[in-house]
């Protein structure tokens, strides 16, 4: 039997929470104070996920780049190679806030979704 | 020179004036919003990480996002918006509002004007670190600017001053775009912002956080070449023999934030631990046609609180607009033990009020009384990085409007 420790990060209290563990196995998980909690600490030990928030180069925007995030949590050892997945992308203006920036992200099911609208690039900008 | 003339004027389009505005323009008082960027939003639009919007709109929202729905609800409302325009002074006598543009310039006459200019970051000069000024130090706000709403990286191998949640947010997001981030110092000793951030942003990544460390010198003639970091005392003064040397190419400073009072300052009566407007219960300053709210009065937490702030501020200042010039006897609100920041400084009996404190250090279990214990509550695990948000019922009122003067302490228990 151990016990792990670690902070919930679903939303800003940070409850810390105790999963102990009967080797891979979840024996019990406390100190959440709501579902997502205990969600989170089960996928946590087993294999962390996480939303990772970065920005696309745009073509032909207002702006150079469109910030973006992945919708849902993706695992965290992946993070290196999304950020140069990201690098290599770039998407043409107009965007509208929620649209896909790219598709099933490196096979997680996770989509890139824009966070903003970018509008056409004017000739005042 | 042309002049507008309006009933309410909100100055500075962040979260706060945006929520202002829109409330204002619904209760059927003609609004302007004025804005120095090209379009509102605040500092909400380089803050492109998850975690607004959990209480005003039960969702977790990137920053752009939460600002896209509050301009949505501005342009419902009807409030107009003048963007790439600055405000230059506000008149203390007659009120009016004097901006500059791409047009030009403008007056602006209104019944009521509401301060929603947010905070301004401390700067390195303001840390008075003896030594050269080469280029590669940014504080951490603009660095974020730069990253995310320009596409530049500020350099190449940083070390972050400072575990606030803005210091922290940046050791991820520099970590991201492959800078290498070699540390966050923190001069108390325990980290500045939330623990969730201390886990997604430095643990996530292995950047070790050094607390009761700070930097006592930079070195460097046109470029950083790296800094002198020392450990500290209990009273953050740094310990003889502790140096420690870190080869980097930029600094990155998270050293605290301050309201942005300039255009009020001279003719407004400013708390000076809030370093804001003093207001009341229903976000007026002493001046009874200037209102103010969001981190422009004080620096605030959660965007959440800053838009409700706003909006409140709207709907006096709208109320005071259509003609409500009542004043009632109002009661200070003053610090008693572990407050620091506190937001109303004055009450009006007459309006149920929340109010907003910081304690200086964290406390496991902790009792907040107001007016010795005629409103109190138990909160667990209160610090500095997090506002404490207390509600004054209407029924305490009566109690509270009878004592000369109302004190808010936090003890522990």
């Amino acid at each position: 039997m151990n016990e792990v420790k670690l902070t919930c990060i679903s939303c800003p209290v940070g409850c810390q929470i105790t999963v102990r563990m009967d080797g891979d196995e979840i024996v019990a998980i406390t100190g959440n104070s709501c579902p997502r909690g205990a969600a989170y600490a089960r996928q946590e030990v087993i294999a962390p996920h996480r939303v990772i928030a970065t920005s696309v180069k745009v073509e032909g925007g207002a702006l150079p780049l469109v910030s973006v995030k992945t919708d849902k949590p993706i695992p965290k050892h992946l993070i290196p190679q999304l950020m140069e997945l990201v690098k290599s992308l770039s998407i043409s203006a107009p965007i509208a806030i929620g649209q896909v920036v790219a598709h099933n992200i490196l096979g997680t099911g996770a989509n890139l979704v824009a966070t903003r609208q970018v509008g056409i690039q004017s000739d005042e900008s | 020179m042309t002049a507008y003339r309006t009933d309410v004027v909100v100055i500075g389009g962040g979260a706060a004036g945006l929520a202002a505005a829109a409330v204002a323009a619904n209760a059927g008082q003609e609004t302007l919003l004025v804005e120095r960027e090209t379009a509102p939003g605040g500092v909400l639009e380089q803050c492109i990480h998850p975690g607004f919007g959990v209480h005003r709109y039960n969702a977790e929202l990137t920053g752009p996002e939460f600002a896209a729905r509050l301009v949505d609800e501005l342009d419902t409302s009807g409030a107009k918006v003048l963007t790439r325009r600055t405000v230059l002074a506000i008149d203390r006598t007659t009120g009016a509002v004097e901006t500059v543009g791409p047009e030009g310039r403008r007056t602006i006459n209104a019944q009521t004007v509401v301060i929603t200019t947010g905070a301004r970051e401390r700067p390195f000069g303001a840390l008075r670190i003896p030594g050269p000024r080469p280029a590669g130090i940014f504080t951490a706000g603009l660095a974020q600017k730069l990253v995310n709403l320009h596409n530049l990286l500020p350099g190449h191998r940083a070390l972050i001053l400072g575990s606030g949640d803005i210091g922290l947010i940046m050791a991820r997001r520099l970590h991201l775009e492959g800078v290498e981030v070699v540390g966050v110092l923190e001069l108390k000793p325990f980290p500045g912002g939330l623990t969730r951030n201390v886990v997604q942003c430095l643990d996530d990544f292995g950047i070790p956080l050094h607390l009761s460390r700070t930097v006592t010198a930079v070195h460097g003639t046109d470029r950083l070449t790296g800094v002198t970091t020392a450990a500290v005392d209990e009273a953050g003064r740094p310990i003889p023999g502790t140096e420690q040397e870190f080869t980097v190419d930029t600094l990155i400073l998270s050293v605290g934030l301050i309201p942005e009072a300039e255009l009020v300052n001279q003719f407004v009566a400013i708390d000076p631990i809030n370093r804001g407007p003093r207001v009341d219960s229903k976000w007026q300053t002493n001046v009874p046609w200037l209102f103010a709210a969001g981190n422009g009065v004080a620096v605030f937490d959660l965007v959440d609180v800053v838009a409700a702030a706003g909006a409140a501020a709207g709907q006096f200042a709208a109320q005071f607009a259509d003609g409500d010039r009542t004043s009632r006897p109002e009661i200070p609100l003053i610090r008693g033990d572990n407050v620091t920041h506190l937001v109303p400084t004055a009450l009006d009996p007459s309006v149920a009020t929340t109010v907003h404190l910081r304690v200086p250090r964290p406390m496991e279990r902790a009792q907040v009384r107001i007016g010795n214990g005629i409103v109190s509550r138990r909160f667990i695990g209160v610090r500095p990085a997090e506002m404490v948000e207390m509600e004054i019922p209407l029924e305490a009122m009566a109690d509270l409007a009878r004592l000369p003067e109302v004190k808010v302490e936090v003890i522990a228990v």
